[in-house]
């Protein structure tokens, strides 16, 4: 399985994470679904399409806190027959990021949320400070996503 | 339904050197219930009580050793117990000088319990 990085700081986080938790695939990105690590994935689409998918729920579940006078869900987590899903947001001092964990049954959500707690601690230690990220414009978008397509498979 | 793991609980913590104890859900590793003394943290000590007796019973059944019903992890600050029912088992932590005997007793009986609802 490859672990591959947009944000070299997220690297040493991300891999002690998966080894503690046994989690299959992994993507941490921006609640825009910009990528900036991920695990597990071999194809651009896969990613780009969970990374989406992620982040919309991110978006839709949020709204949904507002309208019952929550700030905001931690996280969300999904159990299937062979599958769980584990999605949940962290502040570093680059910005906000969301993490989506897919796990099998060689372990459990107990384990991966324990390790989550951990990895986002790594993440806002590992964060460099002194670099706020800038917002994405319409405008760089296709290349922002071409040139993280690029450096997350090597392409 | 929580009577009855509240009750359980109750008994187990009135063993001597009995710090925490616990309901977990098996396959998810996630708290149902417990009772712990400050300091434990009820979020590790279930994910790793699941975890150990999942492996436990994965040894057990690559060796043909059958069903595991009871596990203790001892090491040089305390004990880990851990006690398989169904879908629940229960976790103790403790000193290292429990009642292993009781401990395991008190953890069955509350197992037993728990899968008779």
């Amino acid at each position: 399985m490859t672990t591959t990085v947009v944000e070299t700081w997220t690297e040493v986080p991300l891999v002690k994470f998966i080894a503690q938790s046994s989690a299959r695939l992994v993507v941490v990105m921006t609640p825009a679904g910009q990528v900036l690590a991920q695990h597990g994935f071999t194809k651009a689409v896969d990613l780009m399409s969970a990374a989406a998918l992620g982040a919309a729920i991110m978006a839709s579940s949020g709204a949904l806190a507002q309208q019952v006078g929550e700030p905001g869900f931690a996280a969300l987590y999904h159990a299937g027959q062979r599958h769980g899903i584990h999605l949940a947001g962290c502040e570093t001092p680059r910005g906000r990021l969301i993490v989506l964990t897919v796990f099998g049954r060689e372990t459990s959500i107990g384990l991966v949320q324990v390790f989550f707690d951990e990895f986002v601690s790594a993440l806002k230690q590992a964060a460099p400070a002194d670099q706020p990220r800038q917002p994405i414009l319409a405008a760089d978008f296709e290349h922002e996503l071409n040139s993280s397509l690029a450096s997350l498979f090597r392409r | 339904m929580s009577d009855v793991f509240q009750h359980s609980l109750d008994r187990i913590s009135r063993v001597r050197g009995v710090q925490g104890s616990m309901f977990v859900a098996a396959e998810d590793g996630l708290a149902v219930a417990q009772l712990l003394m400050a300091g434990v943290s009820g979020k590790v000590l279930a994910a790793f009580a699941a975890s150990l007796a999942r492996k436990a019973s994965g040894a057990a059944a690559a060796t043909g050793a059958g069903k595991v019903r009871f596990v203790q992890m001892q090491a040089a600050g305390g004990v880990l117990l851990v006690a398989l029912g169904g879908e629940l088992l229960v976790a103790v932590v403790a000193d290292a000088g429990v009642n292993v005997g009781l401990a395991r007793l008190e953890m069955i009986r509350a197992v037993d319990a728990a899968a008779a609802l």
